[in-house]
């Protein structure tokens, strides 16, 4: 058997999916790209944030939407010291779990912080918003903690 | 209406991810004896086991390992072809252009690979080629050392012995 | 309802870059040991093939389909696949034989992750509107999830550094085991955090490797002449892809799964479960109500070796080996899929 070289070879895979979001996604969207956050009400009643199109619980389809505030309070997070290419900050920044006044669920998004030590659950946080939102999920840039460091 | 309050029906989502590929033992394998010059098939190690060029580690058939190598001959037999009218992106070969599965003499499977030198229309299963190499200081560990497979004066294979061929080829 | 066992398992060592074997190559040695454990020579002496395996991983289209390319496959077999841990390829030739379409089963996973960048490869499973978009890592989500436990004071991160020792000390008898040896959980609390409250050492490490299992029927055991477990329980649940809708401090779906398995039914003598984090293996453990009488991922679990799409198999094949071996006398292995322990399997192993 001849000895073979290692042979290896950078490549990237890309997709360039358009996806259809549907009108409950789609509102949402819609709402971002006016500043504003979209949610709606679960079978139970808690205010889902960003909404979804069926309860997990009942499978219920779910169409009333209920405005929400772009301020909420960390519910947990993840401190990213050394943020991966991918990710939406190059600087380090906090994962968070954020529940918006006006929801009852919480949701996913980044948090800008100066060091780790500046972020913690309860914390305050309000969006910041892109300068020109286009209906994504990241028109909120991140979120920034509001000031009550003192 | 203007688009600022048209409802959101579909957003564009790129995914870009990135990878370090590696080839795989027997692919290796193959590719370092390409880059020599070299076409390499791989068998399990039996005299009578079905040659694979290119190999991939296995033999399909019976789920074994390829731990044998054989040079095969860089001459071939046209075992289909299709000519293609699109061009390939970011390939400067123009269309129409001729595409086949080749069986090199001493293989038993077909890879894929261009033809030209020919006319496109007398391109016919069981049509005899032969590699024509790009100049060796150019040679990597790729089968692109071969430009491309063009018509040579011998003559065609019986569609049943297309891939049986020894890689004496039509000699005896 | 036919009783069904498993007859064969193996897997590969796990090795942080496997680097120039290919799927096929990583499958073949694999395959061919379940082979020999049952006395049969190919894929063409079971009644039905099915593979776990996801091309993403190391991003190669088909790489599912080249896989084949190790099973001999001519003249044709019945084959399967599924785009998940091979668990449920294992779940699949279940139901494949309790309908009475086959008699045994040959399953196999695999994965190269080596090649890609596998938190971010992973995060493109989450939803495609809200977290894909945003490229949420998974071991951030882990360390969201950890944090919740923590100031719930659930566990502790003394409770993580203990189950890290665990891992590494069971593994020194593993030699499959990626990482294993002797440590304190004072030395563990001493690293730095990665993503914080996670240390690295709460984390997996990224594997490449393969396992492969036969399963049958105890009659076709019986007729092969080989040592067996019986499969006497297995089921698998799913919670919602919100994140922020799950209680994440809990399992909810394992605790299903392992009612509908009938856990309780019997005293557990060994557990694997497929705890990538060190937290989740505590969640695991209360989820699946394992107490001090259970020996709890003996093989060091896969904190110490984490083969994407075969670990969950590789679960129960720890567990079989331990039955069959005489080591213990029932068992439980528990599979996991997504991200923050969102989709569960828990089988349920007994010897003959």
């Amino acid at each position: 058997m001849s000895q073979p070289d290692l042979l290896k070879q950078p490549f990237e895979l890309g997709f360039t999916y358009t996806r259809s979001t549907g009108p409950v996604v789609g509102r949402f969207l819609t709402g971002l790209r006016n500043r504003e956050i979209i949610g709606n009400r679960a079978s139970d009643g808690r205010v889902i944030v960003p909404p979804m199109e069926y309860d997990p619980v009942t499978a219920d389809a779910l169409d009333e939407f209920v405005p929400v505030s772009d301020e909420g309070v960390i519910v947990s997070w993840a401190w990213v010291s050394e943020p991966r290419e991918a990710h939406p900050m190059e600087k380090p920044f906090a994962w968070a779990m954020i529940r918006l006044k006006g929801a009852d669920v919480p949701m996913i998004h980044c948090v800008a912080a100066p060091e780790e030590s500046a972020v913690s659950t309860g914390a305050r946080v309000k969006a910041r918003w892109v300068d020109e939102p286009r209906g994504y999920i990241t028109d909120i840039a991140c979120f920034e903690l509001m000031g009550d460091a003192s | 209406m203007s688009d600022e309050q048209d409802v959101i029906t579909d957003i564009e989502t790129p995914i870009y991810l990135k990878y370090n590929f590696t080839a795989g033992l027997a692919p290796s394998r193959f590719l370092t004896q390409l880059k020599n010059g070299k076409l390499t098939g791989q068998r399990r190690a039996e005299p009578d086991a079905p040659v694979y060029v290119p190999p991939r580690g296995s033999c399909p058939a019976s789920g074994m390992p390829t731990d044998e190598e054989v040079e095969v001959s860089d001459k071939a037999t046209v075992q289909s072809f299709t000519i293609v009218h699109i061009p390939i992106p970011n390939n400067p070969i123009q269309p129409p252009f001729v595409v086949a599965n080749l069986v090199a003499d001493g293989a038993n499977i077909s890879f894929i690979h261009l033809m030209s030198e020919c006319v496109n229309e007398e391109v016919r299963i069981g049509q005899r080629v032969q590699a024509v190499w790009k100049p060796e200081e150019e040679w990597d560990y790729a089968m692109d050392n071969i430009r491309y497979f063009k018509p040579i004066d011998e003559p065609d294979v019986a569609v049943d012995m297309i891939g049986k061929l020894p890689v004496t080829g039509l000699e005896e | 309802m036919r009783e069904i066992c498993v007859v064969a398992y193996s897997q590969s060592d796990c090795k942080s870059n496997a680097g120039m074997a290919n799927e096929v190559e990583l499958i073949m040695p694999q395959l061919q040991a379940v082979y020999k454990q049952v006395g049969i020579t190919s894929a063409q002496d079971v009644d039905f093939v099915c593979s776990g395996s996801c091309d993403y991983l190391q991003g190669a289209a088909f790489a599912f389909v080249a896989g084949v390319d190790a099973l001999g496959a001519v003249p044709p077999i019945k084959e399967s696949h599924v785009e998940m841990d091979a668990a449920w390829a294992l779940y699949e030739s279940v139901l494949k034989i309790r309908m009475g379409q086959a008699d045994s089963a040959l399953i196999y996973g695999f994965a190269k992750s080596s090649p890609g960048e596998l938190p971010i490869v992973l995060s493109q499973q989450l939803d495609p509107y809200y977290l894909a978009t945003q490229w949420v890592d998974t071991i951030s989500l882990a360390a969201m999830q950890a944090r919740l436990m923590l100031e719930q004071g659930l566990i502790t991160e003394g409770d993580m550094a203990a189950v890290v020792a665990d891992s590494r000390r069971k593994a020194l008898q593993n030699p499959q085991a990626q990482l294993s040896g002797e440590t304190s959980t004072e030395a563990l609390l001493n690293e730095p955090h990665y993503v914080s409250p996670l240390r690295r050492s709460d984390c997996c490490p990224v594997s490449d490797g393969a396992a492969a299992m036969i399963i049958c029927t105890v009659d076709k055991a019986k007729e092969w002449g080989v040592p067996y477990a019986r499969i006497t329980g297995i089921d698998h649940r799913i919670e919602t892809h919100n994140l922020g809708m799950r209680d994440l401090t809990d399992s909810v779906s394992t605790r299903q799964a392992a009612a509908r398995a009938g856990v309780a039914d019997g005293p557990v003598d060994v557990a694997e479960v497929y705890a990538p984090f060190s937290h989740q293996q505590i969640i695991l453990q209360r989820a699946l109500d394992l107490g001090d009488d259970t020996d709890i991922n003996p093989s060091g679990g896969v904190l110490a070796g984490n083969l994407m799409m075969a670990s969950g198999v590789s679960r129960i094949g720890e567990v079989f080996r331990r039955i069959v071996a005489g080591e213990a006398g029932r068992g439980v292995a528990h599979a996991t899929s997504g991200p923050c322990l969102q989709h569960n399997m828990v089988t349920v192993l007994e010897g003959a």
